[in-house]
């Protein structure tokens, strides 16, 4: 299992420098780096000298395959040098901002996979009755509503006409429970339809297995079969659909972020790509494909875990 | 009499209407004894062995009908939790697919102690009984094969573990749907002679669903043929080989390769089983029987023809039917049997 792991690592670097090539050359493909300079300097109207100034301060003066070979040198160390727009340094931001993008991303996995968890459990023992029926609607409904309906409906009924609380900001500490509600309770909704379908439908491909079958015929009673049989063995596409979004976690979600105004690296990153900051943008990149690396190897390890016919070699 | 199906009838729900894929089912089994059902695919022997034990998928298939008197009581009159009380306890089952018939995420020990504790026996006492089945069953390191998964095993393996677990709590009826069909030659003969085997030690009845006649000949002490829904023939398995009576029957074993017949083409039964959600009104074999006349095709055959001891479901027998031969139109034919008759020394 470790030299499989260590394979996998070796595996992410042909990966990462692929995705920092992609960017830098889409990024550049729409945008230049006399583009960025004319939105950063603060004159009006700047002066080329003042353009070519800023593009040698900022590195983009050298030919783009030096500045490519820098940047995946940097980007390889874990040095992301400072933002383009604000000279803040990049790591620190990425850290100030991890933990309320976790907090909130974490919220609304672990409540989003409990609440679908149960009711698809629920669906699935009264499969083919009203119970199921009510079940499918209610998810087909949730499926059918956008995203951003959610959003703007919830904080005008709850914050605006009920005044339940706060629409949108951020605090730390027990203050920030009141800035939270509504993010999460957006977060988990806008997920819930389709996880619930999907895990009715895992739950239900299992029900439809032979072992039950055989369980059946030995005698064991059908809440044993469902918890100890069924579940095991559904449990495991959950397990690949959810382990490897845990580390991206901290990433926060570009929309909830940017729309209640919580200080996390969604809403980090949506400011740097409205303020066209390369070096953000790049560095952002970077850590979410590191992540989802790490988050598929996660998944490799709970699998083999889980499942004894796994075996990572 | 240890089971009695009397006239059972269990039907699916299907976008063509109700399908009767067993279609007024009536057979005996006796204390000990080995009874065969035989049939084609799609003859409704798999339903008849599942609406035993009430495990007909569900909520397309329902049991219409009829009487399963077990001991006695009807089975039928059971609750779904009274009714799993009797499932791997006095009656137990084993599938045709040993390959997917266990549950590959736990280990091969506790799905089959999981048996013995459903039934009320404890932790030590099952662990004990489960190694000593597997031993019984002839797995060679036992103990190391508790701890063992599903998918580190073998069909044949696989295949002894899922009668070690039907046997755990000592049933007296042992459904067998197929139990040989998924595995090679030598493996089946290895646990045909296994089940029998077993048999002997502990008394327990046989109930064997397959569409060999091979193995029919070995095991079965009684027969019965199933087609379309329906019992065509009964009759012990010996009678049965030296003398079938109806065509379906025939055409079973002439489809058999044969020393007498060296030479000619196997014979074929053309056509298919009628479809389940319209059975014919006449006999459901008359499309595709080459004895047939005009009443096969208009009235129903009977299983219990006037003037035969032996109860068959066809015409040719019943000399209430207008139109019929007045001999069996077979004599001239060759013997369809004389093989298997000698080969199985019935």
């Amino acid at each position: 299992m470790l030299s499989y792991i260590l394979r996998r690592i070796l595996y992410a670097i042909p990966i990462l420098l692929g995705v920092l090539f992609v960017t830098h050359f889409l990024f550049f493909g729409i945008s230049s780096p006399e583009v960025i300079a004319r939105r950063n300097l603060s004159t009006r109207n700047p002066k080329p000298e003042q353009i070519k100034q800023w593009l040698t301060d900022h590195g983009y003066d050298k030919p783009a395959s030096e500045q490519l070979k820098r940047s995946t040198i940097d980007m390889m160390s874990f040095n992301f040098g400072k933002s383009d727009t604000t000279g803040e340094d990049i790591w620190s931001r990425i850290k100030q901002g991890a933990l309320p993008s976790l907090i909130v991303g974490g919220l609304v996995f672990l409540i989003g996979l409990a609440i679908a968890l149960l009711t698809a459990i629920i669906a699935a023992y009264f499969r083919g009755t009203y119970v199921d029926a009510f079940i499918t609607f209610f998810c087909v409904v949730l499926m059918s509503v956008v995203y951003i309906v959610y959003v703007i409906g919830l904080q005008f009924v709850l914050g605006k006409l009920l005044r339940l609380g706060p629409i949108s900001g951020w605090d730390t500490g027990l203050g920030m429970l009141k800035f939270l509600a509504l993010p999460v309770v957006i977060g988990v909704i806008s997920g819930l339809g389709a996880d619930i379908r999907l895990y009715r439908t895992f739950l239900l491909d299992e029900t439809n297995q032979d072992y039950v079958r055989t369980a059946r015929a030995k005698g064991v009673a059908e809440q044993w079969i469902l918890f100890r049989h069924v579940l095991k063995n559904a449990l495991m596409p959950v397990i690949t659909s959810t382990v490897a979004a845990i580390p991206t976690l901290i990433l926060g979600s570009l929309v909830l972020e940017s729309f209640f105004g919580i200080p996390g690296l969604g809403n980090y990153l949506v400011d740097a790509i409205n303020g066209q900051d390369f070096s953000v943008v790049r560095a952002m990149v970077f850590l979410g494909t590191l992540l989802t690396i790490v988050g598929l190897i996660f998944t490799d390890i709970a699998y083999a875990l889980v499942d004894p016919r796994v075996r990572l070699e | 009499m240890l089971l009695q199906v009397e006239n059972l009838k269990t039907y699916f729900h299907t976008p063509r209407g109700i399908a009767k894929a067993v279609d007024g089912v009536s057979f005996s089994v006796e204390k000990g004894e080995t009874r065969a059902i035989v049939g084609e695919s799609g003859c409704g022997k798999s339903i008849t062995a599942l609406s035993l034990l009430q495990l007909v998928p569900e909520p397309a298939g329902y049991i219409e009908s009829g009487r399963i008197l077990f001991e006695g009581k009807d089975l039928l009159d059971r609750t779904w939790e009274q009714m799993r009380e009797v499932r791997g306890d006095d009656i137990s089952m084993i599938f045709q697919e040993p390959m997917t018939s266990l549950n590959p995420v736990y280990t091969v020990g506790w799905q089959i102690e999981e048996t013995m504790r459903a039934h009320g026996k404890n932790a030590a006492t099952a662990r004990a009984r489960a190694l000593e089945l597997l031993d019984r069953v002839g797995i060679k390191d036992p103990s190391g094969a508790l701890r063992q998964y599903p998918h580190e095993l073998s069909g044949g393996m696989r295949q002894r573990v899922m009668i070690s677990i039907a046997l755990a709590n000592r049933p007296k009826l042992l459904v067998a749907d197929e139990p040989t069909t998924a595995l090679d030659v030598t493996v089946q003969a290895q646990i045909l002679a296994l089940i029998r085997e077993l048999q002997k030690e502990t008394g327990m009845a046989v109930l064997l669903i397959t569409h060999d006649l091979g193995i029919v000949a070995e095991v079965a002490d009684t027969v019965s043929v199933m087609y379309a829904g329906q019992v065509v023939e009964d009759a012990p398995t010996r009678e049965l080989f030296k003398n079938p009576r109806h065509p379906y029957t025939r055409g079973l074993f002439a489809s058999l390769p044969a020393r007498n017949r060296r030479g000619q083409d196997l014979a074929t039964l053309e056509g298919v089983v009628p479809d389940s959600a319209a059975w014919p009104k006449g006999c459901r074999f008359a499309d595709r029987c080459k004895y047939a006349w005009e009443s096969c095709h208009t009235i129903a055959p009977t299983f219990h023809p006037n003037g035969s001891d032996r109860p068959v479901r066809c015409h040719l027998y019943d000399p209430n039917i207008s139109g019929r031969p007045s001999r069996l139109p077979w004599l001239t034919e060759l013997p369809v049997t004389a093989d298997l008759v000698e080969a199985a020394k019935l």
